[in-house]
């Protein structure tokens, strides 16, 4: 029933070798008065009855709607070799690499997945992989803290609004503060974030493309952020490295992300994993697991589980972060996928959403009542206004089988009337146009 | 073996993505246009899958070998769960934010809510958030949910949180990043929390007390009750960590017995894949006084029997984005529900005689510092081999080249030289008898001809890595 292969000739036999009367003795340690008072499940069934459960589950799961959402998670494709790959259960059903020897294929694909994190974001030094994308930014907060000595990190109000969420309650607990400079319509408010940084501020945290879509120049940002002893912490979208200045070429001291779009299915919110990446000098300060390259005695190259003294298992409460495991198989996904989609392909693939949400945006901003609110450039999501309450317009689409886009009146009190639109690479024409005439007869009718 | 970069070749393609079926837009600004493409590999597909084909033979795994690494619950992953978890890709979750989104995501939101169900009558607990992604980011949850508890009731003077020093090293990082000191409480000669230094530093500044139990000796406390009054006295909260879990289903239930809180990993206990260290799963299950303080938002029953996602004004606010890692949590709600009552008992059962069975048969060989019935995990000390200089590292090296994934070793702590074993259930009698045979071999080369310990493994693509090396170096990706 529950996977467990011992017969009960074995089951005998074992009992004699032990000196137990029974499997129940075993359990004496346990004072009487300790034990369970209920245990109230149903009794189990077959693969079948299963499968006839969870389909019927799934099959209720929104997954024939058209999403023209993201708000941090991203439908794009995912090549069938990430799926096979990944899958191989060497990978699957292995645990953290503590045996480096037995456990070359995880350090080495860690290792390689560094790698295509520090070419992405332009920076020197990834980790092998954290929880999710909010808290990375959160464990990035953290980390700049830790850096500066400092308590308070400036915090720009157009990062993912669950993220910022997320640092809050990681600060909230070690009395550091985040203090948030509300955007100027879709676009960093610059100014005022440089304003607000000064000798008690730890870190500038931006978003690239920031929850509205707005692309930012960050350098400058980046240079006052300096000047001041702070850093700069850019959150960034993975898929959008693929044509926009990485955080590296903007002088960020740290970039991290939610690393779904590359190669991990939306799954109702999870697995994902979260990168993050610095400057080599930085990375005694990184949380997490890290692979390093080094050799065996014979001079042969293998990996290793580096910096262990940072981590909870060997430094306990004075730990850099209370995590103990990565996203190993999802970051692994993530590897596959750039290797699969490779260098030119991950540049067209940007260039294609690009494109797609070029021409949605277009065609959306035809429809009458409808203003795209972004002033600058957008990489493949975009704000748009329909003229009224956007919820009830989302709502009727949703009925028809699109989501239109996320309505951002419960996010930013005053935006009511803003829709975010994403339009990634598996949007076709035809569904892009049937977005624009489904908007234009919910808001013309 | 070559880095995918260096067998990266220029000009060469790989999977192709689909075609541009819209005019192309006016160039993206140049200002803010990356400077040259990313470098990631240029392979072909077949170059791909060869590559990682065989970097994925260069592991051992539950799959493929014995992992009775200790404290990890290696254990069989069943092949069904997979299927029926795989059945959620394309769900998204914001769908479920949206307006009138809830009514197509019933679903997996009936499954969120399912799940937290069977948790908590697993645990005792009166109702559990899905939301933390690991153990770890439970532990950290549910300290910061016991910090919003005293702070509710003007409490402000608690900075202490009780740890044993048997405890997972995650217990004391956790409450420290929530914000607390730490006390750590030795272990006394029986193998427990020493209970009268504990009495001693229990007092009306602390927070909690963290206890894992069956305790990472493998062994049951007796006196978890007593711990959980002492507590309770005082004002302080307590907190179970869950990754024992495994020894005690329909046994005990930490709820029943005075645990306020409990982190429960779905990785190890409900038989999810652990993924080469990741994803996990750390749902968290509380006592009704602190409902209110549970992440936001909450999957909610409604009268009508639909299921909605409901804002949770009190609580800690979100730990992570959604309703937690929900692939994972799919696979363990598959797991539970097929194994059912009866076969989560046997479970325990099992795994608790399959430890047992081995330490009565290793304990010849090699120290066993705490020498009775253990649940499901048992800990030896290789200081025996250690007068012939073989350390439970060389044990751990000779076991990578007779097939077999080592047992934990250094941990816990406060054992010298420890060796951790479990099991679990899914082991027959026959693979544990094979791996004893090569357990007490290496005991006898310990005494005969320990070099042949040193020089292990030497069946592996690598040898002993110089760890130090890498630590100096720093390399940690490959240079362009």
């Amino acid at each position: 029933m529950g996977y467990c292969p011992n017969t009960p000739d074995d089951i005998r036999e074992m009992l004699a070798v032990i000196g137990a009367a029974s499997v129940e003795e075993l359990f004496s340690p346990i004072p009487a008065e300790l034990r369970a008072k209920s245990f109230d499940l149903p009794a189990g069934m077959s693969e079948f009855e299963l499968m006839r459960i969870m389909r019927q589950k799934a099959a209720t799961g929104g997954a024939d709607v058209t999403p023209f959402i993201g708000a941090g998670i991203y439908d794009h494709v995912i090549p069938a070799a990430v799926d096979h790959l990944s899958g191989r259960a060497e990978f699957y059903t292995a645990y953290t690499p503590y045996q480096p020897e037995c456990s070359q294929g995880t350090l080495q694909a860690l290792f390689e997945y560094q790698t295509a994190i520090c070419r992405l974001t332009g920076m020197e030094a990834s980790n092998a992989s954290l929880y999710d994308g909010g808290s990375a930014v959160a464990e990035a907060a953290l980390m700049s803290l830790r850096i500066t000595g400092r308590n308070r990190v400036v915090l720009d109000a157009s990062v993912n609004p669950l993220h910022r969420e997320i640092v809050r309650g990681y600060l909230h607990g070690l009395s550091a503060e985040a203090v948030e400079v509300a955007p100027a319509g879709c676009a960093c408010d610059l100014e005022r974030l440089m304003g607000s940084i000064d000798a008690e501020c730890a870190a500038v945290i931006v978003q690239n493309p920031n929850f509205f879509g707005s692309v930012t120049d960050f350098s400058a940002l980046a240079e006052k952020a300096h000047q001041s002893g702070a850093l700069l912490i850019v959150s960034c979208y993975p898929i959008a490295l693929g044509l926009v200045a990485t955080p590296g070429e903007m002088g960020a001291d740290i970039a991290v992300g939610e690393g779904q779009s590359l190669g991990n299915a939306p799954s109702f919110g999870g697995p994902y994993f979260g990168f993050i990446a610095t400057r080599k000098s930085y990375i005694r300060n990184l949380p997490g697991r890290i692979v390093g390259e080094t050799v065996d005695k014979q001079g042969r190259r293998g990996y290793v589980l580096t910096l262990q003294a940072r981590e909870q298992h060997i430094k306990r409460h004075k730990a850099t972060s209370n995590i103990c495991s990565n996203q190993s198989l999802c970051a692994l996904r993530g590897l596959i996928f750039c290797a699969a989609i490779g260098k030119k392909g991950f540049s067209d693939l940007a260039r294609l959403n690009y494109d797609k949400a070029e021409y949605a945006k277009a065609v959306v901003s035809r429809i009458k009542g409808v203003s795209v609110l972004n002033c600058g450039p957008t990489f493949n999501e975009f704000t748009v206004s329909l003229g009224k309450d956007a919820a009830p317009v989302v709502e009727r689409l949703l009925a028809l089988g699109v989501a239109a886009g996320v309505p951002l009146g419960g996010y930013y009190p005053g935006m009511e009337k803003a829709l975010v639109v994403t339009v990634t690479e598996k949007r076709s024409k035809e569904e892009i146009d049937r977005l624009a005439s489904l908007l234009e007869e919910a808001l013309c009718s | 073996m070559q880095l995918i970069y260096e067998k990266s070749m220029p000009g060469r393609t790989g999977v192709r993505i689909p075609l541009c079926d819209v005019p192309q837009a006016q160039p993206f600004p140049e200002a803010l246009r990356r400077k040259g493409a990313a470098g990631l590999p240029e392979v072909s597909e077949l170059d791909l899958v060869r590559h990682y084909t065989n970097l994925s033979r260069r592991n051992f795994s539950v799959d493929t070998n014995f992992y009775p690494l200790g404290s990890c619950t290696m254990k069989y992953n069943a092949k069904i769960a997979e299927d029926a978890g795989g059945l959620f890709a394309q769900c998204h979750p914001v769908l479920a934010l949206l307006p009138g989104g809830e009514k197509l995501v019933q679903g997996p939101l009936s499954l969120v809510h399912g799940l937290e169900q069977q948790l908590a009558e697993i645990t005792g607990m009166d109702e559990v958030t899905t939301q933390p992604l690991a153990g770890a980011h439970g532990e950290m949850t549910g300290i910061m949910v016991i910090a919003a508890y005293h702070r509710a009731r003007g409490d402000n003077k608690r900075k202490y949180v009780i740890v044993p020093d048997s405890s997972h090293g995650t217990n004391p990082a956790s409450a420290a990043m929530a914000g607390y000191q730490i006390v750590t409480i030795p272990t006394a000669p029986y193998g427990d929390m020493d209970l009268d230094l504990y009495r001693a530093a229990m007092n009306d500044e602390v927070a909690a007390v963290m206890m894992t139990c069956p305790n990472t000796l493998g062994l049951f406390n007796p006196h978890i009750a007593e711990i959980c009054a002492i507590a309770h006295e005082a004002g302080a909260l307590t907190y179970y960590d869950g990754a024992n879990l495994n020894a005690i289903l329909g046994k005990v239930r930490p709820g029943d017995v005075g645990f306020d809180v409990i982190h429960v990993n779905l990785h190890k206990t409900f038989g999810t894949p652990h993924g080469g260290g990741g994803p996990g799963s750390g749902p968290v299950g509380v006592k009704k006084g602190l409902i209110p303080y549970l992440p936001t938002p909450r999957v909610a029953k409604k009268e009508d029997g639909s299921f909605g996602v409901e804002a949770h004004p009190e609580g800690i606010g979100r730990v992570s984005d959604f309703f937690g890692n929900f692939g994972v949590m799919a696979r363990a709600y598959a797991y539970i529900t097929l194994l059912g009552r009866e076969g989560l008992i046997e479970v325990s059962e099992q795994a608790v005689l399959n430890a047992n069975y081995m330490m009565a048969r290793l304990k010849e060989a090699y120290d066993l510092p705490f020498d009775k019935t253990c649940m499901h995990e048992c800990v030896f000390s290789a200081s025996r081999q250690l007068k012939d200089g073989v350390h439970a590292i060389d044990i751990a090296k000779y076991l990578i080249d007779r097939g077999y994934h080592p047992p934990t070793v250094y941990f816990p702590l406060n054992v010298k030289e420890a060796i951790m074993i479990e099991p679990t259930e899914t082991e027959s009698k026959e693979t544990m008898d094979a791996f004893i045979e090569v357990m007490l071999e290496a005991a006898k080369l310990a005494q005969e001809k320990p070099e042949l310990l040193h020089e292990a493994p030497v069946t592996m693509p690598v040898g002993r890595l110089d760890e130090t090396r890498a630590a100096r170096a720093q390399q940690v990706c490959c240079e362009q």
